[in-house]
């Protein structure tokens, strides 16, 4: 059988489990406040005086992520685990691999629509004035794929534990990492006593490096090659997880 | 249909399942018994392909549940023990995501889940959502599931556990039903069901198998059975037992009660003395008002016992 339409029937469960809890409505109401207070108050929107998104919207992405990715992808796995209907899933006429990628899928759709929720704050920028929109644009694609790359961590976490909030703190402390490896404040200290080369390497770790590029309209293959590898490993690790699991 | 061949289930050093062998024909229905934490539902796991064995093999319908799982998992049908069931969703979306992934779509899912939901009586929390559902609707609700693709093979893991009476009347009929048509494998530790079920039994302990038979072939087992009770009145029990040990085909006799003049003993064959025991020792008290002399049938609860605790068995009996 086509192995997406498994994909896509796990998708849509999962999908329809954010909808039917509170989890989905708490999500996107918080990060919807989180962008428009942070744009418009802390990020200065209208004190900058230009027709931009970049500082005062983007910049504060991976900071939102840190908090609400894993929130999103703590349940994956652990909630599996915990009620015990990883035995159902798991013993469906699927593969694990089509359980994983479906179950990412949905999270990862939803962080697309909680994205797309944010479209006010476009409209507000074109209206006050004329800005770059394929810069907007690539922006949006970079954010959406390091959300990507955080809810595949969370992925690993969540298979991990059967305590969402143990895979909750895990994944937020992998993921703090990966902004502070590229955080200009941690790179300066990194700078005075590491050789210029292993900051690089550091640096080259991090989602802020690789976010920079399409923050500036640029889709550079090699930051894209970044999130998805990120993804991919991750998912990659999540099914050995699983697998370790079974076999005792 | 299921064939299981030297099946090995190692978790650190415990062998949790310890080389199991056996196999279900089509039409047959197996009960897996043993006390807890015999192994039962490690070997219904490794059947499924939720588990991977670590040593031997499972096939199911010819497909190696290792090498082929996709195959062998569609000809499955597993309730898990407790029955886990997706709590967000109603269980009418639970039952049509179960059959959408077991690939039946459009009218074949309607009428799937039409069917599951009528055999087993959900149509009043069709659109409940399943967290709220009692423990027995619950347990349906998953029964359902594994039941919805109608398939060749059921693996129940304690399908009556937590159910009422009236419901545990259902399910069985429902698993005896089918089981003229599919292999079945379930457990349980309710002795009473093996005789309501199953065609076949398989005691388990400690992750080897200690009996497999059919429920009479295992009663047989019984140090009960062939034995015989008499109740007599107004003899001394000492009178009786040393009267009863002069029947050249009694083992053992041991008194059960003495109480206002009638005395109550229980006389056990020599091996291969079956069935002719009662009628020696009715003769042998012919002289005796009888009250009651009756034979007794092996009694699977003194067999289950007897194989998997012999030592505390023995120990009560002395």
């Amino acid at each position: 059988m086509n192995p997406w339409r498994n994909i896509w029937t796990i998708t849509k469960r999962e999908l329809g489990a954010y909808f039917t809890s509170p989890i989905a409505y708490v999500f996107i109401v918080i990060f919807l406040l989180l962008c428009g207070f942070f744009t418009f108050f802390v990020g200065g929107f209208f004190e900058r005086q230009e027709a931009s998104l970049v500082r005062p919207f983007f910049d504060w992405h991976p900071w939102f992520y840190l908090f609400l990715v894993p929130a999103v992808g703590m349940r994956l796995w652990a909630e599996e685990r915990r009620v015990g209907t990883i035995e159902l899933l798991l013993t469906m006429p699927i593969t694990a691999w089509q359980a994983i990628v479906g179950k990412f899928l949905a999270s990862w759709l939803f962080l697309a629509l909680a994205l797309v929720l944010t479209f006010p704050v476009v409209l507000t920028v074109n209206y006050l004035g004329h800005p770059d929109n394929g810069v907007i644009l690539t922006a949006y694609v970079g954010s959406w794929l390091m959300a990507g790359a955080y809810l595949a961590i969370s992925c690993v976490t969540s298979a991990l534990t059967r305590s969402q909030v143990v895979s909750f703190i895990i994944s937020l402390v992998v993921c703090l990492f990966l902004i502070l490896a590229g955080f200009p404040p941690v790179i300066n200290v990194l700078e005075q006593f590491a050789a210029p080369r292993l900051v690089d390497l550091v640096t080259s770790f991090s989602v802020m490096t690789h976010f920079e590029g399409f923050q500036k309209g640029v889709l550079d293959s090699r930051d894209i090659l970044f999130f998805l590898s990120v993804i991919g490993f991750s998912l990659f690790t999540t099914s050995v997880i699983l697998r370790t699991h079974r076999s005792g | 249909m299921i064939k299981v061949q030297n099946l090995v289930k190692v978790f650190g050093t415990k062998r949790a399942v310890d080389d199991i062998s056996f196999s279900i024909d089509r039409g047959e229905v197996l009960g897996f018994l043993g006390p807890n934490g015999a192994g039962k539902s490690t070997t219904m796991r490794m059947i499924t392909g939720f588990l991977p064995p670590s040593g031997g093999s499972v096939s199911v319908g010819g497909f190696d549940i290792v090498e082929q799982p996709i195959q062998a998992k569609r000809l499955i049908g597993y309730l898990p023990e407790n029955a886990p069931a997706y709590t967000d969703m109603t269980v009418h979306g639970f039952l049509n995501f179960a059959a959408e992934i077991r690939g039946l779509r459009g009218d074949a899912r309607k009428k799937a889940v039409s069917r599951v939901v009528e055999m087993c009586f959900l149509e009043s929390v069709l659109r409940q959502s399943v967290e709220t559902l009692s423990k027995g609707y619950r347990h349906r609700t998953c029964f359902a599931q594994s039941i919805i693709h109608d398939p060749d093979v059921l693996v129940l893991d304690e399908p009556t556990d937590g159910l009422d009476p009236n419901q545990k009347h259902e399910v069985r009929q429902l698993i005896r039903r089918m089981g003229e048509k599919k292999g079945i494998i379930f457990s349980t530790h309710i002795l009473e069901e093996v005789d309501a079920v199953c065609s076949r039994a398989i005691i388990i302990d400690r992750g080897k198998i200690v009996a497999n038979g059919t429920p009479q072939e295992l009663r047989q087992k019984s140090e009960w059975a062939g034995a015989v009770t008499l109740r007599v009145k107004g003899v001394a029990s000492s009178a009786v037992t040393a009267k009863l040990y002069q029947v050249p085909t009694v083992k053992r006799v041991t008194v059960v009660d003495e109480k206002d003049g009638h005395v109550t003993v229980r006389a056990f064959p020599k091996a291969g003395a079956n069935g002719a025991l009662a009628q020696a020792i009715g003769e042998a008290a012919h002289e005796w008002q009888i009250e009651q002399l009756q034979a007794e049938e092996g009694r699977l609860d003194e067999v289950f016992r007897s194989i998997t605790m012999p030592d505390t068995v023995k120990e009560a009996t002395k």
